[in-house]
């Protein structure tokens, strides 16, 4: 039989190389390309995959086996929604591009594909040193991407954003060789990993050494510098790649390669961790508050949520848990559905800048209705996506720690605010000369933006598929911290 | 024995086809002259074969070094073909490499301290020629002077190394100095000790390593760029796998003589190539100092001197000489086309020229030790090699180091990506397209699938 695992992976990246020579039809190549991506995956999820079953479709064999570096892989509840996540914003992040000019369109949308093709990999990896290789991978597409087709100071941004993140990559693979060292049989494979115990100094250090390559990535509070100018001046579909899926990688990290591995290190260090995430929020959601740029505003509110997902996953509370995944997809969703809105704005009037739009509504009634939506799913209105995930965060927070929590939902009411002082400034206000002759939505905008739409609206009004795809591998995992606590205090 | 009688063979046809009158078919003499070279080298695989009254022993280890070797040189061959020789001296400049390359080999399979300093100098003369190979200009025998003058010091380090070895131990053979040094501290110790620290030194001279590398920068820059290729693959593996030869066979008994002493140039060589390297503007020197800093993380291998020393300094040497060998042509390339040495020249690279410009991503993303390329698992065993030995700080120092590396190896990519206003379209003739590709494909093959070369030493 076909591996199905291995070909989810390298499907697009046979199809980015295939893309890079397609010329003039490249968009329409990788489009096709990540929409067959997206029937395999959905084809996976309903013919070959059991929510309940833990690993699945598991491959392993050994690729280095003198340094215990084998090639394995595999999907549960968790890597499988992120790995939809992933298949599902891919196509229409290529479709956003669709109609924009975009020089040497081959090479960019097959970088795109191939960064595709290293994410599933990140999500699908259950050898730590596999896992290190598709992380350093997914940096290479988006760091030529937001090079060769960012704005005006892109070299400097570009160059800050690669260092802090390989960085933080170098220190998780200095941990993983060392871990691996402790291993019964010197391998890098994630169940050896599981089955170590560690001394609480060891994991103390190793909390320190992943906690920072996940953080930067996602970033939390105080790693997060790179991130408003990288997203401001990467362009759009970078951005999407990039706040869409790529942060996600931080989080599922922080999921599977660290809370069962270093119980001790999580329940010492775990508090200042999630207080530094809040801390975040906090500090994100003042500063996009008073930001004139709107896509530095999203920038800024995605730091804020981030945040909040990273607070909730080290209070490993059942609930903590399964809202970071439910809301790591909804953040996807309407992080990409507001970068595009930032995009046709861009697009339309050639500015940003909060103070010269206005009055846009009256012209383009579709865009104002979607974008109206899109913005109450990020602020977490009831019966959008944005809802359940924050709702089940906040109250997992609120159980571990309720001065956290408050301050936290504090923020949700800050992303209200600024998100709809936002929407009134540019699309009701006065109306101003550049958005006059603002034209409503065109097809492929459309496609992207209504596709969000009901995406935004199926998951907040039944969220029950998600819950059940997720529920048992989150309390799979919940067990494996609780034992490997357990073992490692006896 | 084959290898090395194939290629002083082809050294000495080299210099009498000019008289013999036979010049215009050097070239292929010459290719087929190094694969069978090549051949005789990969033949010896496994036969272990101790020659010329043990001056010589011809193990695996000698064997993969000496492929290595080869087969560098014979890429740099069709690499040069149409970018450094001219009619007028190719004869000459030909043989020099044919030379240097046997005293490479010398130092890949000697087993006896004189053919090591025979190695040693039958390279290095060479070479000082070949460092002036380009008359007319001034930097180029600036470099050959100061290539002469500090390789001639080094040479001295080493024969006082040598001699005050064989004070201590009676002998030249290096199986008898290990058994002299294993049988632990003699009425002699002194002088065995200063013998050993003057090796160090001197083989720290030839593989550039801080602070004896202040000839490399200006030797590098000055020479003709085809020769700076020539130096930083074929030399610095040459220099590297004699210096663990040596170390490993003899010193292996007595490290905590030396290793103190080699840890502190390890961890100099690393920050002080890759700070210099990093202020440079002229990518020549910066790849200069560049080389002076992956000689620090080779150090890592020899201070560590485990098993897995060899098989990482192989595949690290291997990994850099594709690269290196990648980027000094291209720098070569791109220089005669625009005249500029400079980060400059590589602008708009992407629009003139998109091959070189995607070789030219492959190949400083393999010299800053990013995957999938070769030197990402170059860094990897050197460091696992370190760590097992236990020197976490120094591997922590390395990381750092190779983190610099990334800020100046990615200046001429993102300059690549730059657009310019005088780029013009310009195309490479097919045979160096080939060889760059080639090179550019193994550096990845290695990155994906390293097990094809840690086999060999497992």
């Amino acid at each position: 039989m076909l591996p199905l695992l291995s070909t989810l992976i390298f499907l697009p990246l046979l199809g980015g190389l295939i893309t890079f020579f397609s010329g003039v039809n490249a968009r329409k190549t990788a489009l096709a390309v990540a929409l067959v991506e997206l029937a395999l995956s959905l084809w996976v999820l309903l013919a070959h995959f059991v929510p309940t079953a833990g690993m699945q479709l598991v491959e392993d064999y050994w690729w280095v086996e003198s340094l215990g570096i084998s090639y394995k892989m595999g999907l549960d509840g968790i890597s499988m929604a992120l790995v939809l996540l992933t298949t599902v914003l891919v196509p229409l992040i290529i479709l956003s591009a669709f109609g924009r000019d975009v020089k040497s369109p081959s090479l960019y949308f097959g970088l795109i594909l191939l960064m595709q093709s290293a994410l599933i990999g990140v999500f699908a990896s259950l050898d730590g040193f596999l896992f290190y290789l598709f992380w350093e991978l997914a940096l290479i597409p988006i760091y030529l991407i937001c090079l060769n087709w960012g704005g005006e100071n892109r070299t400097r941004i570009t160059l800050k954003f690669f260092i802090y993140t390989l960085f933080g990559s170098l220190l998780m693979l200095v941990a993983f060789i060392w871990m691996r060292a402790q291993t019964a049989n010197q391998s890098f494979d994630i169940d050896q990993f599981y089955a170590l115990k560690l001394s609480s100094d060891a994991q103390s250090w190793i909390f320190w050494a992943l906690f920072l390559a996940f953080a930067i990535k996602m970033p939390v509070f105080p790693f997060h510098s790179w991130q408003p100018d990288t997203y401001t001046d990467a362009p759009t579909q970078g951005t999407m790649l990039l706040s869409g899926i790529m942060l996600k990688m931080g989080i599922y990290g922080v999921i599977r390669w660290m809370l069962p591995v270093l119980p001790i290190g999580v329940d010492t260090w775990g508090l200042l961790a999630a207080s530094l995430a809040v801390a975040g929020i906090v500090y994100a959601s003042l500063i996009a508050w008073v930001q004139k740029d709107f896509k530095r505003l999203i920038a800024y509110s995605s730091i804020a949520h981030v945040g909040m997902i990273a607070a909730a996953v080290f209070t490993l509370s059942t609930q903590g848990l399964l809202g970071s995944v439910v809301q790591m997809l909804s953040h996807g969703v309407n992080v990409v559905g507001l970068f595009l809105v930032a995009d046709i704005l861009l697009h339309r009037t050639g500015t940003r800048d909060l103070g010269q739009l206005g009055g846009i509504r009256s012209v383009a009634p579709a865009f104002a209705t979607t974008f109206i939506i899109i913005l109450l799913g990020a602020v977490a209105l009831p019966l959008t996506n944005g809802f359940i995930g924050e709702f089940m965060l906040l109250s997992g927070i609120f159980r571990y720690n309720i001065t956290l929590a408050s301050l936290a939902g504090l923020s949700v009411i800050f992303g209200a605010v600024y998100m709809l002082r936002a929407y009134r400034i540019i699309m009701l206000g006065e109306q101003q000369s550049s958005s006059a002759t603002f034209a409503d939505l065109v097809w492929n905008e459309k496609a992207v933006l209504y596709t969000l739409v009901v995406l935004i609206f199926l998951f907040g009004v039944y969220p029950d598929p998600l819950i059940r795809l997720v529920g048992p591998s989150v309390e799979h995992l919940q067990e494996v911290i609780t034992n490997a606590g357990a073992a490692t205090l006896r | 024995m084959n290898t090395l009688i194939a290629l002083s063979g082809l050294g000495l046809m080299t210099l009498f086809s000019e008289i013999f009158g036979f010049k215009k078919i050097i070239r292929p003499i010459i290719l087929i002259g190094l694969l069978t070279a090549l051949v005789f080298s990969v033949a010896d695989w496994n036969t272990n074969q101790s020659l010329f009254n043990d001056m010589v022993l011809v193990d695996n280890y000698a064997v993969a070094f000496s492929t290595l070797l080869i087969g560098l040189t014979l890429l740099w061959f069709l690499l040069c073909n149409n970018l450094f020789f001219d009619p007028v001296t190719e004869v000459d400049h030909s043989a020099l490499a044919v030379f240097a390359l046997i005293g490479a080999v010398c130092m890949t399979m000697y087993s006896n301290m004189i053919m090591l300093f025979l190695g040693i100098e039958i390279l290095s003369i060479s070479l000082y020629v070949l460092a002036g190979a380009d008359k007319t200009n001034l930097a180029s025998n600036e470099a050959a002077i100061k290539y002469f003058l500090m390789g001639a010091f080094a040479t001295g380090f080493l024969l006082f190394g040598i001699a005050l070895t064989y004070g201590a131990t009676g002998s030249f053979s290096l199986a008898a100095i290990n058994t002299a040094v294993s049988n632990g501290p003699g009425p002699n110790m002194m002088m065995l000790t200063a013998g050993v620290l003057l090796l160090l030194i001197a083989m720290s001279f030839k593989v550039s390593a801080a602070p004896f590398h202040f000839w490399a920068p200006d030797v590098y820059q000055g020479a003709p760029t085809a020769v700076t290729a020539f130096m930083s693959t074929v030399v610095k593996t040459a220099a590297f796998a004699a210096f663990l030869r040596l170390f490993s066979t003899v010193f292996s008994s007595n490290t905590e003589v030396w290793s103190s002493t080699l840890w502190a140039i390890a961890a100099l060589t690393i920050l002080l190539g890759n700070i210099a390297a990093a202020a440079q503007e002229n990518i020549k020197r910066m790849l200069a100092y560049s080389s002076v800093a992956h000689a620090g993380y080779m150090l890592l291998a020899i201070l560590a001197m485990n098993q897995l020393a060899a098989g990482a300094l192989f595949f690290y040497s291997v990994a850099y000489s594709l690269s290196s060998l990648l980027s000094f042509s291209i720098l070569l390339i791109i220089s005669q086309k625009t005249g500029s040495e400079t980060i400059s020249g590589f602008r708009g690279l992407f629009k003139s020229n998109p091959l070189l410009a995607v070789l030219t991503i492959v190949a400083m993303l393999s010299l800053a030790g990013i995957p999938p390329t070769a030197g990402f698992f170059a860094k990897y065993f050197v460091f696992t090699a370190a760590l097992d030995a236990g020197y976490l700080g120094l591997v922590i120092l390395a990381v750092a180091g190779s983190l610099i590396g990334v800020y100046y190896y990615f200046r001429p990519l993102m300059a690549v990506f730059t657009p310019s206003s005088d780029s013009q379209e310009f195309s490479v003739d097919k045979t160096t397209v080939f060889v760059l590709v080639l090179l550019a494909i193994a550096s990845l093959a290695l990155g994906i699938s390293p097990r094809w070369l840690t086999a060999l030493f497992s």
